[in-house]
Parts: structure tokens; C-alpha cells; sequence
């Protein structure tokens, strides 16, 4: 087969996974030989029209698969063409890319085939190759096989900057009944010797066998969950990503919202992807792991265990806990400050740094170009205070609101495809 | 401006002579209002102004984060840049009676929040330059050479070679814009004049398989292109050779998106694809959850391998506590059968919960210490808690241990039992309150019964002492280190007990 055809076909078998990040390993550079740099900050070097980031080449070795996951493409018994790349294939149309600026590095997985050992010894291949034969300093994230060997694990951490295993749904039960071949409990020990071993090579890092650490994926674990393929609520797919995060140390839950694939499974007929409900997940994460919220707290923005669609988890949650109201951002703590609809944590860090040496007023928010709409009414400021009543009015909500497409867009009626 | 100064630059983000400049004008105390700013070779016209005064460069001290800012905001393409950094480092100095020290911390102060706003755009330049600038390779007689056109929005060229350098330090390169270009042949940097589009080849043969990835990994059903063009802003796209795609994804994608929709779900391939391997296939579920799988009782002439047997009935218990399903696994008790000893602990914590081991975390630690002073051969003796999984609370990045309840200890009461029956040791040593609780079925205290044997009513000696991880809480070192004693001392008595 021609290598733009295998190309296509294990790109669009790749597709599905939204895990794009290129940060947050070590520092690297070529100027002592081979090719390509870290410096910390991931790079987007291009975005698809469904406006994810292009920061990787992310294509499956193989998409041939004895699994049979109904959610997945490349599933045992669907029928899409398979196409398998060579090793050196595979590290040729790498550095070709990265020489050419349209990447930085390689986001490898692949359907399962022969075993879980052979899989990942594959996988292993082609990050030995472009690290050892090539110098290759760019980034390279790996997706490992629950079931693999141990070796295997630990030579891919030697490689790779950072490792994933899917978690793929909320719910172990789901999982059992969507993909039979998959164990949950398998999924969470791997994930399990993932953290322990990162945190062994950290350590190693720090103390007086520097020399001899084992290096161990630097940028860490990352999972992703499929949203919208089985019944369960967001209080379920946060509880789980929560769990994740405090047990295995991840730097990232990705919420992939279950999208219509070609090929589809009659277990799961096709619907508009929850690109609303996915984005509102995305938030509450942030809420949850750099606001200081607590997953019960989150939940209360919204009904039923679902988030409120309509608006941001944080405008959800103050329109809930009016009492909490009006917040003086002169006298206010950090933690408090954080809960205001409209202030980031950047934003926050910016007034508590300004408020030690200026009284602020709401002249200067607008300078730092806020939301003031939005912000007003929950915050008293040197020269404003918002009027009597207004925290109580009934249709708060639609005064603070954002009105934009996207508002409009959740509205769940909407939601159905075409 | 009569009485006015003019500075003339030699370049347009020359912080070095920007710099220099200033700490002249400040030494000869000329306010910001009297500097005109110039760019050499930039302003056309009569340069009006009197000379820079001829003084030594004052050295004052400011403060870093503005040197940093300044630095990098120079490279705005504002022409009023020069002055807003003089104005600013005028009020840092001289400002108010001390000089207004703090002002780069007042985040809202308007000319913070205009270099604020600059650097951030010479920021987004650069990282935007990163990300979008290709290249293409020529053939020379040198070897392969890489050619990119690019058009920044600021003077950040010079700036940026760095990490291209860092990047392709091994290749040959150049980069052209319109006002400069910077070539690198490996090994030394030379900047160059501004150039044309047409100075760079116009296509690269391997732009045929990137624009082909590029539309591959797009998805259909995803369609939002707002998102992708406030990321990648169209003014880039006439150099980003994947670009030209974008109108036909865009225009065939609710097409691709109602086939899809139309054929629905497509019936099975008639060859699954096969595997060369066949994985164990977990056992299925016990269905009996009212008590354990009468087998195990019967398996009692290889007790490893019943208590092997005992594990997996837990693992694969459908009643568990609802908490055990977040932990990560089962942690069984581990050591030779017949040891003379066996130790009991409450519950596994997060290290024994990610190892899958006991006494593995901070308290087993501890715990090895002491019964390796007791004169205990540690290896020799069966340790396992009186809960298997771990049960805690997830905060942030860590799971706070939780305290089994009197519903956990009796569920896993009767699994420790079956357990000690056949490791069959001659004396359990129970740690702390869960494991004597579990054990004798009482809330007993242990401040009573430490250190003496117990016998319960079906002939399991039990000998209670504390939990390891009481000796970690105590607050003080003097308390840590005399119970600690108590604690070896309560071991060498077990294991006097059965010498």
C-alpha cells in the first residue's frame, strides 16, 4: 500500500483520541547532536476546522485489532480498511515532519495485535529508534497496553515523555459490556505502576543517585474518557476523573464526547457528539483542580447529576450560593477571589498583587479588559457596589449570562444531529 | 518640541542601546516628555531634537520583572514603545518622592497594562512563529537545506533564532521575512537583509503527505471552525502549506456527517480480525453473595493455594463495601504459610493500594524497623490487614486514608479469618484498635489489653499492641522515640511467645 493511503487510514484511525499535549517534560535540545527540543511549553503547530490543536503526528502503527470495543473504529469486527506502518516507515515520516517544522513529535499507539507483548514491543521499536539512532529530542508521547510486561513498561518510560492508558469509560460496568476485552481494574494497576514509577525516577532525580535514575516519561500519565457512549451522569465522569487525579498522580483527563465514526457499532447508533456537555466537563475539571472546588460543590451548579449546560460550572455554582455575594475583590481572600463568575486565576494573582498598593476600583477591571457584566454584580469594588437586590433578582441568570452562539448551541433540544 | 531630545536607535528592538540611552537621559534628569524616539533608517523626514546629552549612564537598580518586561515588549512594532519604557522607568526612578517602586505591580496601572498587553503580543508572536513557520527543503550541493518564508508581526527575528538554533542545531537553514532573515549553516548565525516570498521555494514534496495527515486527523462531526481560526488566525494561512484544505473539509463535512448518520450502524465484518493470542479470560463473577464459595473450604491440603483461591473470591466479590471500587486493588496478606507470627494491620494505605502489597507505605516501614530491632527475620513472618482495600477520600492530588467502619471490619472479618486459618500461625499479633476489633468481634481498648495474650472462644491467640502509624502521628520526638521502644518492646515479647 502507498504511504499516504496507510497514512490516511491510521491517521483517521487516530483521530478519536483527544489527547494532543506537548508540555511539560524536561528540558532538551540538538546543539550536542541529533535533532529537535523541549523547552516546556507545548506547541500547537496547526488546527483542524473542529478546532483541535495539531501538535503531534498521532497515527496508530496498526489498526488491526483483536479487541472488539463497540465505541472504537478500529474494533475487531468493523469492517474500515486496515493499513500497518513499517517501523522505520513510521521513523522516517517522523523526522521528515519535525524537519519541516509541522510537529512536534510523535503520539504513538495501535490496535492490539498478535498479543499485548508484541503490540507494545512495536511501539517500543519506533521510540528506541528515532531516541538511539537518530538523537531524536523531540517529544513523544506513548500509549502503553494495560496487559503488557513490565520491561516493556519500563523501556517505554525510558523513550517516551509521556505514557497513557485510556481509562475509556466512567464506569467499570460500562466498560465490561462496551469492551469485553477490556479490564477496568487491569487498566487502573497499570495506571497504578505508571505513577509509581514516575515518582521512583523523580525522586532518583532529586537525591544523590541522580546519575543512575531511571528515566521514566517526565511529562507524566494522562487518560481519556469517552463522554455520551453509555448512561453515565457527569457526577460519575467527574467522581471518576477526581479518583484518577488524586490516586495516579495524572497530569490530564481528556473528556472526549462519543462522536458518530464511520463504521458504527449497532450498540452505539450515531449522535451529534456532546461538544457542549464535553466543554462544560472540561471547566469543572479545571474548577476542580485549580479553584480550590470541591466535586459536591461543582455538582450543586447544576441538576440531576448533570452540569448546567447553558452556562460555565463557576457562573452555576455562584447563582446557587447568592448568600456567598457580594465579594469586596479590596478585602476578599485569594480563595473567595477564585469563585468569582468572570475572574481567572491569573486575573486573581494580578489583583491581589495590585490591591497591596492601590485601592482597586472598577475603572482599573476594565483596564485589564474583564468581563464587567458578569463580574458586577457579584463584586464590590472602591467605587461600586452592585444595587440592593439585584443578587436576588430572579432573572439574574439571563443578566449575567454570556449570549454567545455557543450559549445558544447547549440548549439541549438543539443537540440532536441535523 | 523646542527643548526636546531626540534618541536615534540603530535598530528596531535594540534593548542594549534602548537601555544605554536611558540611563544618560536619566543621569541628565530629562523627563519623558522631552524624548523623541527614533528608529535608524525608519522615519523618513528632518529628525528635530537636540543631541542626547553627553552624560555617564546612571546605574540605579530597578526592579527585574521590568527588565524582563522591557525586553521583550521592545520588539512591539508600537513606534510610542521607546517612550512608554522611559515614561515607566522615569516614574520608577524619579516618580513620586521615592519613585513609585511598585509599579509593576500594580497589575491595573494603565502603562502596566499597555506593556502588559504588549509583551503579551510579542509573546503570542513568537510562540505563533514556533508553531506556523515551515519549512522546505532545497537540494544544494552541501547537502538538504531548509528554506521557510514567514511574517511576524513584531521585530522578533533576532529574538527567535534561538530556538531554531535549539531546535535544528544538526540542519541547514534559513528564515526569511520582510524585514530580515537569519540564516544558520550549522554552526554559526548570520543575519541578513528582508526578502520576498518568492525568495523561498514554493513547495516541498513532503507537503503532499502533511496536507493529507492534516486532513485525516480532522473529524467531521466536530465542526467548529471559530475555534480554529481564534488559534489559528487566517492571516497565517497563506503560508501554512495545510491551509488550502481547509475550505474543502469545512464544506464537505456535514456531507461525510449525514452519510454517516444515513447508513446508521453497519452489520459485522464477516472476518473479525483475530488474535495469534488468546488472553485469560477473567473467571466469571461469584453469583453467591451470601457467603464464600464452599470449594474454598475444600481445598484446605495446599493452603497457598487456598489462600491464593480466597484472594480471587475477593476480587471478585459482587457485594463489596461501594467505596472498594475506587481503590486500585486488593491488598492480601503476604508471607510463608506456617509462620509462627502473623500481624494484622487496619487497612492498606495509598502505597500498598498502588503496589498491590502490604505494609509497603510509611507505617510498614516503620513497622519493618521495629520488628527487624525485635529480632523478628521479617521475611519469615505473615503480614496482612483486617480491611483489603483501601478505602480514603480524594483530594486534589492525594487520597486521605479513611477509617474502616464497624460495616467494613464485619464484612472482611469473616475473609481475615478463613485467612489466619490457613496461613495457621501460633500467634497473631494484632496492630491497633480496627485489627483487634476484627479479631475478637469487641471494641476492646487497647491501653487494657496491650501486651497480654488474648484467647478467643475458637483457640486463636491473639496479642494486641498499637498501630505503627500511632507512633508516626505522635507530635513530639521525645513521645515518638519512648513509644517507640514500647513498640519493640511489645514485639520481642510476641515473639518470645513463640520461640
Amino acid at each position: 500500500m502507498e504511504l499516504r493511503r496507510k497514512l490516511e487510514i491510521l491517521a483517521d484511525a487516530a483521530k478519536y483520541d483527544a489527547s494532543c499535549a506537548s508540555s511539560g517534560t524536561e528540558k532538551r535540545d540538538s546543539r550536542q547532536g541529533g535533532i529537535g527540543s523541549t523547552e516546556g511549553m507545548g506547541i500547537c503547530h496547526a488546527y483542524a476546522p473542529d478546532g483541535r490543536c495539531i501538535s503531534l503526528l498521532k497515527v496508530l502503527l496498526t489498526n488491526a485489532c483483536v479487541f472488539d470495543c463497540a465505541y472504537c473504529i478500529n474494533r475487531a469486527t468493523s469492517n474500515v480498511a486496515r493499513a500497518r506502518f513499517t517501523v522505520r516507515e513510521l521513523v522516517e515520516l517522523t523526522l521528515h515532519f519535525y524537519r519541516r517544522n509541522y510537529i512536534e513529535g510523535l503520539f504513538l499507539s495501535s490496535g492490539i495485535i498478535r498479543s499485548p507483548d508484541y503490540t507494545m514491543e512495536q511501539i517500543v521499536e519506533v521510540a528506541r529508534l528515532l531516541r538511539e539512532e537518530h538523537g531524536f529530542k523531540g517529544y513523544i508521547h506513548l500509549k502503553t497496553i494495560p496487559d503488557a510486561a513490565p520491561e516493556l513498561l519500563a523501556r517505554a518510560g525510558m523513550y517516551a515523555d509521556r505514557l497513557s492508558i485510556n481509562i475509556e469509560l466512567p464506569q467499570d460496568g460500562s466498560l465490561k459490556s462496551l469492551a469485553p476485552e477490556k479490564d477496568a481494574p487491569g487498566i487502573r494497576r497499570a495506571m497504578a505502576r505508571m505513577r509509581l514509577r514516575i515518582e521512583e525516577a523523580k525522586e532518583a532525580k532529586r537525591t544523590e543517585r541522580r546519575a543512575a535514575a531511571p528515566r521514566f516519561a517526565p511529562a507524566g500519565q494522562s487518560t481519556q474518557m469517552i463522554v455520551g457512549a453509555d448512561a453515565a451522569d457527569d457526577r460519575a465522569v467527574l467522581g471518576t476523573s477526581v479518583n484518577l487525579y488524586a490516586g495516579y498522580g495524572l497530569r490530564r483527563v481528556y473528556y472526549s464526547g462519543y462522536s458518530p465514526i464511520p463504521d458504527a457499532s449497532s450498540l452505539l447508533p450515531p449522535a451529534a457528539p456532546p461538544l457542549v456537555r464535553e466543554h462544560r466537563l472540561y471547566q469543572a475539571d479545571w474548577l476542580l483542580r485549580f479553584y480550590g472546588f470541591g466535586l459536591e460543590e461543582i455538582m450543586a451548579g447544576g441538576e440531576g447529576g448533570m452540569l448546567d449546560l447553558g452556562i460555565d460550572p463557576k457562573l452555576a455554582w455562584a447563582l446557587k450560593h447568592r448568600d456567598r455575594f457580594p465579594v469586596d475583590v479590596n478585602r476578599a481572600p485569594k480563595e473567595m477571589l477564585l469563585r468569582v463568575p468572570g475572574l481567572g486565576a491569573k486575573t486573581v494573582n494580578r489583583l491581589l498583587s495590585a490591591r497591596r498598593h492601590r485601592s482597586l476600583r472598577s475603572d482599573d477591571l476594565a483596564r485589564l479588559k474583564l468581563p464587567l457584566a458578569k463580574l458586577l454584580p457579584f463584586l464590590v469594588t472602591a467605587d461600586h457596589r452592585p444595587r440592593g437586590g439585584l443578587l436576588d433578582r430572579a432573572d439574574l441568570r439571563t443578566l449575567v449570562a454570556p449570549q454567545t452562539g455557543f450559549a445558544a448551541q447547549a440548549r439541549p433540544r438543539q443537540l440532536a444531529l441535523l | 518640541m523646542s527643548d526636546g531630545i531626540g534618541i536615534l536607535l540603530p535598530g528596531p528592538a535594540d534593548f542594549g542601546a534602548w537601555r544605554l540611552q536611558a540611563r544618560r537621559l536619566l543621569a541628565a534628569g530629562v523627563p519623558p516628555e522631552r524624548v523623541d524616539w527614533r528608529v535608524a533608517g525608519e522615519s523618513p523626514g528632518l529628525f528635530a531634537g537636540a543631541p542626547p546629552p553627553d552624560a555617564a549612564p546612571v546605574t540605579a537598580s530597578v526592579p527585574r520583572s521590568f527588565m524582563e518586561m522591557a525586553e521583550i515588549g521592545i520588539r512591539h512594532r508600537d513606534p510610542e514603545r521607546f517612550a512608554l519604557l522611559y515614561r515607566m522607568l522615569w516614574r520608577i526612578v524619579q516618580g513620586e518622592p521615592q519613585g513609585e517602586r511598585n509599579l509593576m505591580q500594580v497589575a491595573t496601572d494603565a502603562d502596566v497594562v499597555r506593556l502588559q498587553g504588549m509583551t503579551k503580543a510579542v509573546r503570542r508572536d513568537a510562540h505563533k512563529m514556533h508553531a506556523f513557520l515551515r519549512f522546505r527543503a532545497i537540494e544544494t550541493e552541501a547537502g538538504p537545506k531548509y528554506v521557510a518564508w514567514f511574517e511576524p508581526e513584531h521585530h522578533i527575528l533576532e529574538a527567535e533564532t534561538g530556538f531554531f538554533i535549539r531546535r535544528f542545531a544538526g540542519l541547514r537553514w534559513s528564515i526569511l521575512t520582510p524585514a530580515a532573515s537569519a540564516h544558520w549553516d550549522g554552526e554559526t548565525l548570520r543575519m541578513g537583509p528582508g526578502g520576498s516570498r518568492r525568495d523561498a521555494p514554493p513547495e516541498d514534496a513532503h507537503e503532499e503527505l502533511w496536507r493529507a495527515y492534516y486532513a485525516s486527523i480532522f473529524n467531521p462531526a466536530r465542526l467548529k471552525p471559530a475555534a480554529m481560526r481564534a488559534e489559528m488566525p487566517v492571516k497565517y494561512w497563506k503560508n501554512l502549506p495545510e491551509a488550502r484544505e481547509i475550505p474543502r473539509l469545512m464544506a464537505e463535512a456535514p456531507r461525510r456527517v449525514a452519510e454517516m448518520v444515513e447508513r446508521g450502524a453497519t452489520p459485522a465484518a464477516p472476518r473479525r480480525q483475530r488474535s495469534l493470542h488468546v488472553p485469560a479470560q477473567p473467571a466469571a463473577p461469584a453469583d453467591d453473595s451470601s457467603g464464600m464459595a464452599p470449594d474454598l473450604f475444600s481445598q484446605v491440603e495446599d493452603p497457598a493455594a487456598a489462600l491464593a483461591a480466597l484472594k480471587a473470591e475477593i476480587e471478585r466479590r459482587n457485594d463489596l463495601p461501594p467505596w472498594a471500587a475506587a481503590a486500585t486493588q486488593i491488598v492480601f496478606g503476604e508471607g510463608p504459610v506456617g509462620a509462627p507470627l502473623l500481624f494484622v494491620g487496619e487497612q492498606p494505605g495509598d502505597e500498598e493500594d498502588l503496589a498491590g502489597k502490604p505494609f509497603v507505605g510509611p507505617a510498614g516501614r516503620l513497622f519493618n524497623r521495629a520488628a527487624e530491632e525485635a529480632g523478628i527475620d521479617r521475611p519469615m513472618a505473615y503480614v496482612t490487614n483486617a480491611v483489603k482495600h483501601f478505602k480514603f477520600k480524594p483530594t486534589g492530588r492525594r487520597r486521605l486514608h479513611q477509617s474502616p467502619d464497624a460495616g467494613d471490619i464485619a464484612y472482611y472479618r469473616p475473609f481475615l479469618k478463613r485467612e489466619i486459618e490457613l496461613a495457621g500461625p501460633r500467634l497473631v499479633v494484632s496492630l491497633g484498635a480496627t485489627a483487634l476489633k476484627s479479631l475478637t468481634g469487641k471494641p476492646l481498648a487497647i491501653t487494657k489489653v496491650r501486651g497480654e495474650t488474648i484467647e478467643t472462644p475458637d483457640g486463636l491467640r491473639i496479642f494486641p499492641t498499637v498501630h505503627p502509624s500511632y507512633l508516626l502521628r505522635l507530635p513530639d520526638a521525645d513521645s515518638k522515640a519512648r513509644e517507640y521502644d514500647r513498640f519493640v518492646a511489645d514485639l520481642k515479647a510476641a515473639q518470645r511467645e513463640v520461640r
